[in-house]
């Protein structure tokens, strides 16, 4: 079994979303971590880039394969998490305590259309 | 492209033990082959500091016999098989009339008389068989395609040797790399070959379904690690070994692979040959070479190498090496970029990583000559 945590908000293509004011915390699930495999190299984009919702923004790499990053809000990068360049293999860890990048919103609204803990449990369900 | 279907796929004579242990199943070369048990990087570990074991049935093996067959597997071949003897194998292609690859191939010299073993790439079984038989018309020689019939296993690794004995009672120490001798297990004929695709010490073994199966379960009860394609390819890769279809194809030189030690124009005639002298002549317009990338992105099959603002080649193979922990690849570039040192870039994603040409072996072979 995955885990979800609750009070974050999750998209259809396995990132997470945590909430703070404007600002949008965003990191991989568990099952994106453990479908992946071992994570060897994470591909963050700069601070001050523009992400733009449901489009690619990085990339979570494993020996085998690259694996998209979609952005489930849009904005600008405000921070990448540096401690991913030396040890990408926090996602594998503890991949809700190891967020990737932090999004100031453009359009805040944006998160209403991201599951939340119940829904994204039933979207896995569904996958199985 | 399409992977096949399941009910077209293949199962090797190892298939129901690699579903016991949990592997992951994918499709290559026709057959579901398990792609890792555990983990990539353990299955890789193992193999560089003791011993892991990899089902290889899926290899083809086709037999030419018959007083022509000396002559007729030198006219197919780059290598040189007249320098053999019984119990010994070579490395070779078999080349076009044009000079790209039809396959790149083990070549056995066995010990019954007028009788040699080629080992073929799974994906290109049916191709071989039918290329050989073509070429076959006017020799006298049978070609005999007993893929079914044979299954495979490698041991890779430094503590081989030691599995061999301790394992199956086979002692292979008297065996040098490329030479093989046939020996016993379970009342079966087996042959025993020291050769592998790692770059580790190691041998392949071939025999019938039934006794494949109790060789690999007699490993596995010494604890042997079972090994997936996954790391086979991350193995193979760092010590700079082609695999067809990246590396080598219908549309590659060997040349240009720069694989031309294993090409023997001093051989009076073989098919391809006259394109091979030709492009030495004039030298290959693009050359297989190795590429380090500063960052550690990591460069994948098909992405472009730039340089000077424009495509000047594409990546075949790239890794973040296991052994190494460095980002690197194999790359066709065009000759004026192929120069070790030279600066160039690979487009990953939106970005270009910069990088230099490097040889192409990533990792020293411990082979044992």
């Amino acid at each position: 079994m995955s885990k979800i945590v609750e009070g974050l908000l999750y998209s259809g293509s396995h990132e997470w979303v945590m909430v703070e004011g404007e600002t949008a915390v965003i990191g991989i699930t568990d099952f994106a971590q453990k479908s992946m495999g071992n994570i060897v190299y994470v591909d963050m984009p700069d601070e001050d880039d523009e992400v733009t919702k449901d489009e690619e923004f990085g990339a979570v790499e494993s020996v085998k394969a690259a694996s998209d990053l979609y952005s489930p809000v849009s904005g600008t990068v405000a921070a990448r998490n540096e401690a991913l360049e030396d040890e990408p293999g926090l996602l594998n860890s503890d991949p809700y305590a190891n967020w990737i990048i932090k999004v100031k919103m453009s359009d805040p609204s944006e998160t209403a259309s991201l599951m939340d803990a119940a829904g994204y449990g039933e979207f896995l369900d569904k996958q199985a | 492209m399409m992977e096949p279907e399941m009910e077209t796929l293949k199962k090797t004579c190892l298939y129901d033990s690699h579903i016991a242990l949990g592997a992951q199943m994918s499709p290559f070369g026709g057959y579901m082959m398990p792609i890792q048990y555990s983990d990539i990087v353990q299955e890789h570990n193992a193999v560089r500091m003791h011993c892991g074991m990899f089902d290889v049935s899926h290899m083809g093996e086709i037999f030419i016999s018959g007083p022509d067959a000396g002559a007729f597997v030198n006219h197919i071949f780059t290598n040189d098989v007249a320098k053999l003897r019984p119990g010994q194998a070579q490395y070779g292609m078999m080349l076009y009339p044009e000079g790209g690859v039809v396959d790149d191939l083990l070549v056995y010299m066995m010990p019954q008389p007028e009788t040699w073993l080629l080992v073929v790439n799974a994906a290109n079984i049916a191709k071989d068989d039918g290329w050989i038989r073509s070429a076959a018309s006017g020799w006298n020689v049978t070609v005999d395609n007993r893929s079914e019939e044979y299954g495979q296993i490698a041991l890779q690794g430094p503590e081989s040797e030691k599995i061999a004995v301790r394992a199956l009672g086979m002692e292979l120490s008297d065996l040098v790399f490329y030479t093989f001798k046939e020996v016993r297990f379970a009342d079966g004929a087996v042959i025993a070959s020291r050769s592998g695709y790692t770059g580790e010490d190691g041998f392949e073994f071939y025999s019938s379904p039934d006794i494949i199966r109790k060789i690999w379960d007699a490993l596995l009860a010494a604890g042997v690690t079972p090994c997936g394609l996954g790391c086979r390819d991350t193995l193979r890769f760092e010590v700079g070994l082609p695999l067809y279809g990246h590396e080598l194809g219908p549309d590659i030189s060997p040349i240009e692979a720069g694989l031309g030690i294993f090409v023997k124009c001093d051989k009076p005639e073989f098919i391809g040959r006259d394109a091979v002298m030709a492009l030495k002549a004039s030298g290959p317009l693009r050359k297989l070479v190795g590429i380090e990338l500063e960052d550690k992105a990591i460069p994948r099959s098909g992405y472009p190498v730039e340089a000077d603002g424009r495509q000047i080649g594409e990546v075949t193979t790239g890794y973040s090496s296991i052994s190494t922990g460095k980002s690197v690849c194999m790359a066709f570039v065009e000759t004026p970029f192929a120069a070790a040192g030279t600066q160039l870039g690979i487009r990953i994603r939106k970005k270009v990583f910069p990088g230099k040409v490097c040889g192409k072996r990533f990792y020293d072979k411990k082979y044992r000559k």
